[in-house]
């Protein structure tokens, strides 16, 4: 008996959005990187393109992140303090696609620094790597509004990721990436809806939707992922079939998310039926990455360099 | 939903005028507006008023295509008219239509398939339009048999169920709604479901109302091509939501807007 051919056809795509600018295109870059494009769902490639490869950006924090544990903060212990040196070590040690500056230090809670402080960051961080840079604001929308328009101005040309805009707050860093050449992440707190309805409101300040990344913020483990999933893989089938306010590619926040787990930071002593913590809190942030995959995610955002190892690996078996 | 724009049709007065004087304004502006509203095609129907048919056909779809990229409707019942309309054609192209009948479909599926086209096949042969779901329903067996023995693409195939004017025959509409459903299930994919929906409340009072009323009733059964009034605003708005209610987009709050863009 012939097996029929259950294979489905799709008639959109996720768009496909370059990243970073070279010195020919007005930025300083080296490497850019070129993210979306799939007409099929991740790992099902005998139904269309599968688009390009997942990419893993790297967090770099302007201050110190207090909240670590000695497993994530342990190997970069010796550059915590040097937000560009950190970056290098990503990049040149642990092999980062991009990195992923978050400047918490500018929240009014957690040291307040001003948008010079931040400029500053992101200049020695530009000189240091040559990837494409994410800019990610510290999500208190009145002070990120004061600091990310000075920021992107000082990338103007580099083609970096800004985030993030809101549904109700995403005016101000519209208006300046679309000035200073930038792409933009939208995010929506797990709600498709509200991330239709985001990337519309940018689309109608004249914002191409080729230039937006959606952000649906990210559950780890244990703690929300298959809500994540299963939006991030509604928005991928909505963009396969057309619907082009849901056709931009998709970032995740797994670090963050997964070293806040009590499975991945606990100490051995508290809990020793759980295995050593070297291994658990990087496989922890694995899991969360390579499960999140399969929903369909362009950018991972990524902390300890033993799951970014492994994510790459898994990321160039599968495609 | 896939609609198509009817308005670019010598019934009209101003489309008539256009093509007697070969005066291109008015079909440019069909053209645009129709495509601003959302139209998936522009059907192109030279009417009866043109003394040359031919050479009226070639030269609607010149000026359209000369104005905008959006996909063309060639809507004649007569073969060399339609033959002379693919012969300019540029832009992607839906074919308006054939009967059910075996030779019919043989010829304007081969035509079809060497203009890459689409084509409309309405549920109607040389005995006349069937009364009842099950003769309507031999006619699609038999269009989707050919289709599959030419190697057609399903997917390209507009199913015309022949709707009738609510005034002529009251008891035909609502039998669509079970053939828009059985059709949906015949072939994997299945092909597409359409009707002329301005046809259906023509002459009535409450023309918008019905044709509205009728699309968005048909739409939970399948129904999902139309020939319509595009321009209808409240029309096109109750196709999208009753399809936003029946899940076939994402809700927004500006689905509205978003759609219209």
């Amino acid at each position: 008996m012939e097996i029929p051919n259950v294979a489905d056809k799709w008639t959109g795509g996720v768009n496909e959005i370059t990243l970073g600018a070279t010195r020919d295109k007005g930025g300083t870059r080296e490497k850019t990187v070129t993210i979306g494009g799939a007409k099929s769902i991740p790992f099902m490639d005998f139904e269309g393109n599968p688009g390009h490869k997942p990419v893993v950006a790297m967090d770099v924090y302007d201050v110190p992140p207090e909240d670590w544990p000695e497993t994530l903060s342990k190997p970069f212990a010796d550059v915590m303090n040097d937000p560009a040196k950190w970056a290098k070590k990503c990049v040149e040690q642990y092999g980062a696609d991009m990195i992923c500056l978050k400047l918490d230090g500018i929240h009014p809670d957690k040291g307040d620094k001003s948008a010079e402080d931040a400029v500053k960051t992101v200049k020695s961080i530009l000189a240091a790597v040559s990837v494409p840079l994410i800019i990610w604001g510290c999500e208190h929308d009145e002070k990120d509004n004061e600091v990310m328009p000075k920021v992107s101005q000082a990338a103007k040309g580099e083609n970096c990721l800004m985030g993030i805009v809101s549904q109700n707050s995403y005016k101000t860093l519209t208006a300046t990436c679309l000035a200073d050449g930038h792409c933009i992440i939208t995010m929506a707190p797990v709600d498709i809806n509200i991330g239709k309805q985001v990337n519309i409101l940018v689309s109608e300040m004249d914002f191409p939707l080729n230039r937006i990344v959606m952000f649906q913020s990210t559950g780890a483990l244990g703690y929300g992922l298959e809500y994540t999933y299963s939006i991030q893989e509604r928005e991928r089938l909505a963009a396969l079939t057309g619907d082009r306010m849901m056709s931009m590619p998709v970032i995740c926040d797994v670090g963050h998310e997964a070293w806040r787990a009590k499975e991945a930071k606990s100490d051995d002593n508290e809990v020793p039926q759980w295995g050593p913590r070297e291994e658990r809190g990087p496989l922890w942030e694995a899991i969360t990455a390579v499960s999140l995959l399969q929903s369909g995610v362009d950018i991972i955002r990524m902390n300890h360099p033993k799951a970014v190892a492994a994510v790459k690996k898994c990321i160039n078996r599968l495609y | 939903m896939i609609s198509i724009g009817e308005r670019i049709n010598g019934m009209f007065k101003d489309v008539r005028e256009a093509i007697k004087n070969k005066d291109p304004k008015a079909v440019r502006e069909l053209a645009i507006k129709q495509t601003d509203a959302g139209a998936s095609f522009l059907d192109v129907n030279v009417g009866t008023a043109a003394a040359d048919s031919i050479g009226a056909m070639k030269w609607l779809i010149e000026v359209i295509q000369d104005t905008v990229k959006t996909p063309i409707a060639i809507d004649s019942q007569k073969y060399d008219v339609v033959k002379a309309g693919l012969s300019v054609i540029k832009n992607e192209v839906l074919i308006n239509s054939t009967k059910g009948d075996t030779e019919e479909l043989d010829k304007y599926m081969n035509l079809s398939k060497d203009y890459n086209a689409s084509l409309i096949c309405l549920t109607m042969d040389k005995c006349g339009i069937p009364q009842d779901i099950e003769r309507r329903m031999e006619i699609v067996m038999k269009i989707v048999e050919k289709a599959v023995e030419l190697e057609f693409d399903l997917s390209k195939i507009y199913i015309d169920t022949v709707l009738f004017p609510i005034n002529v025959d009251q008891k035909q509409p609502a039998l669509m709604f079970e053939i828009f459903n059985q059709i949906k299930m015949i072939s994997d994919p299945p092909p597409h479901r359409n009707v002329g929906l301005s046809n259906f409340s023509q002459g009535t009072k409450e023309k918008r109302l019905l044709a509205r009323t009728f699309l968005t009733m048909g739409i939970p059964y399948g129904l999902d091509a139309a020939v319509m009034d595009v321009l209808d605003k409240d029309l096109m708005d109750a196709a999208l939501t009753a399809e936003i209610i029946m899940n076939q987009h994402v809700y927004s709050d500006s689905y509205l807007t978003a759609c219209r863009k």
